[in-house]
């Protein structure tokens, strides 16, 4: 992903910011500016998550594109968060720790890099509370 | 709105064509259509081309043009349209062929599907596929295709104790349909051994429950069904040309163990025939990975939620069973060229029909399904044909 697409996203990726419509009172993460339920209707805000949540399924990739191959296997998830909303994630944690319904709490991450020279991603990952 | 009919059709054979580049494989089905219906070129009033990423692949845009040109049609000036919609693609092409000869705008119209995916190496390609999910939300914190259908895999498993050799026996079974499929890219048979025993590429996911990188190109010819028999003594009719949308992401779907839009395009497709899912004789799924062929014969309603894998098991699906399933060997073992595809299920479910299938053919199949996937589920068009 090149810096300008990456840099843009930096709040909604380093501090899990989202939206919230305050017409219906639904939680968005990632973003949206549309609410699909109000659409015109709707009055979206900016929003920061708690970041707890809940493993809804899972995975551990073994093979992976060139970003993340120095870290596989890796856990990935889909996490609810407490507010409603479901995101995917990795996990930091071993693949066998693992299982649907456990509790995961936000942190802070390297994600991945552009090649040695490159830029360096960060983001959102969660650990098993 | 008019009925249509395809007339025509022609496939390639699907694998690693290394001798073969893009301009070759389109022009090789194409040709086949035509020589099939009996159709010169100067017929032709338009063409809609299934591709989803000539721009990775081969660093190729515009490619509609570049398949009028190369088949001889720029002389005539045909409009020709490049369709995208993922691994959905062909299939898109199919009902945009569809609603053009049904609404009265064009009569004879080649629908065709393309992928060249072996120029690049597998790197570049996993890239390429991953560009079906959405990019700054899954694929950019780690997410592969075989990892987001690994998650709707762990997800049915957990709610309705799909196991394991379930999810094998699906790639046993299209295995051996693809062994007596000239045209696939796998011949040889399997066990569920074979699949289980295979490395892991997103658990519970392993190789053998992933469809290959190929490379191939399909092509039909739809033409109004009130002239059909100008060009062909056994036409198929379309009854039904649905298509649905639903979120991008899969994170962001109400249910990860079902396609929504599986179940919603089927509905639009069965409300426009008329038909009971008990008339469908035969039916191309899209079985990406396993599991997505067993969600897809319960999200189709052949199957009660989560009775898909024991009826995998239990041999309902394969040929000769209750309603047989990927006879091409589907994607596992024909092959998956994405934007190919849906046109691929078309060819097949054409030649069943026909009866012209050879060691695989479905006795007495009078209407048949195809059922085409884009992503993990953000694009469906499902097909109804018949004799």
């Amino acid at each position: 992903m090149t810096v300008p697409r990456f840099w843009r996203e930096i709040p909604n990726r380093y501090n899990l910011v989202g939206t919230k419509c305050e017409n219906c009172n639904t939680y968005y993460f990632p973003p949206r500016t549309i609410c699909p339920p109000c659409r015109r209707k709707g009055l979206i805000r900016e929003y920061a998550f708690e970041g707890s949540g809940e493993i809804v399924t899972y995975t551990t990739i073994y093979t992976a594109p060139e970003t993340f191959t120095k870290i596989t296997p890796y856990v990935l998830a889909i996490v609810q968060l407490d507010e409603g909303p479901k995101l995917t994630a990795q996990i930091v944690c071993d693949p066998s720790e693992v299982k649907i319904g456990a509790r995961v709490r936000s942190v802070f991450r390297k994600l991945g890099e552009d090649g040695p020279d490159g830029v360096i991603y960060y983001g959102t990952k969660f650990t098993l509370a | 709105m008019r009925e249509v009919a395809i007339v025509g059709i022609g496939c390639t054979k699907f694998g690693e064509m290394w001798d073969k580049s893009f301009r070759d494989l389109f022009i090789e089905a194409g040709l086949m259509a035509l020589a099939d219906a009996r159709v010169s070129g100067a017929q032709i009033e338009a063409l809609y081309g299934g591709n989803m990423s000539s721009g990775i692949f081969l660093e190729q845009e515009h490619v509609g043009a570049l398949i009028a040109d190369y088949s001889g049609l720029t002389a005539n000036n045909v409009p020709s349209t490049r369709v995208e919609a993922a691994c959905a693609s062909g299939g898109l092409a199919l009902r945009s062929g569809v609603i053009a000869v049904a609404s009265g705008y064009h009569d004879v119209v080649i629908s065709a599907g393309i992928e060249k995916m072996t120029d690049v190496g597998a790197e570049k390609a996993m890239d390429a596929l991953a560009a079906a999910a959405d990019r700054e939300w899954e694929a950019a914190v780690g997410a592969t295709f075989p990892g987001l259908y690994a998650m709707m895999a762990r997800a049915h498993m957990h709610e309705f104790g799909t196991t394991r050799e379930q999810l094998a026996q699906v790639a046993v079974k299209n295995h051996y349909n693809g062994s007596m499929n000239p045209r696939a890219q796998f011949r040889n048979r399997i066990t569920i051994e074979t699949v289980v025993n295979s490395p892991l590429v997103a658990d519970p996911l392993r190789l053998f429950d992933c469809s290959p990188i190929t490379d191939g190109a399909a092509a039909v010819v739809l033409v109004p069904a009130a002239r059909a028999k100008e060009f062909t003594d056994t036409p198929i009719y379309i009854k039904a040309a649905a298509q649905a949308s639903d979120s991008i992401s899969l994170h962001d779907r109400r249910s990860l163990t079902s396609i929504d839009a599986t179940t919603v395009a089927a509905d639009r497709a069965f409300k426009m025939t008329k038909l009971q899912r008990s008339k469908i004789d035969v039916a191309e799924v899209h079985d990406c990975f396993t599991i997505a062929e067993i969600m897809a014969i319960e999200d189709l309603g052949f199957f009660e939620k989560g009775a898909g894998g024991p009826a995998t098991i239990a041999g309902e699906t394969a040929i000769g069973g209750k309603i047989p399933i990927n006879p091409s060997g589907g994607l596992k073992a024909c092959g998956h060229p994405v934007g190919a595809t849906g046109v691929k299920q078309a060819v097949e479910i054409v030649e069943q029909l026909r009866g012209d299938a050879g060691k695989r053919q479905v006795d007495g199949a009078e209407v048949g399904l195809t059922h085409n996937v884009g992503g993990t589920g953000g694009t469906v068009v499902v097909h109804i044909l018949a004799r």
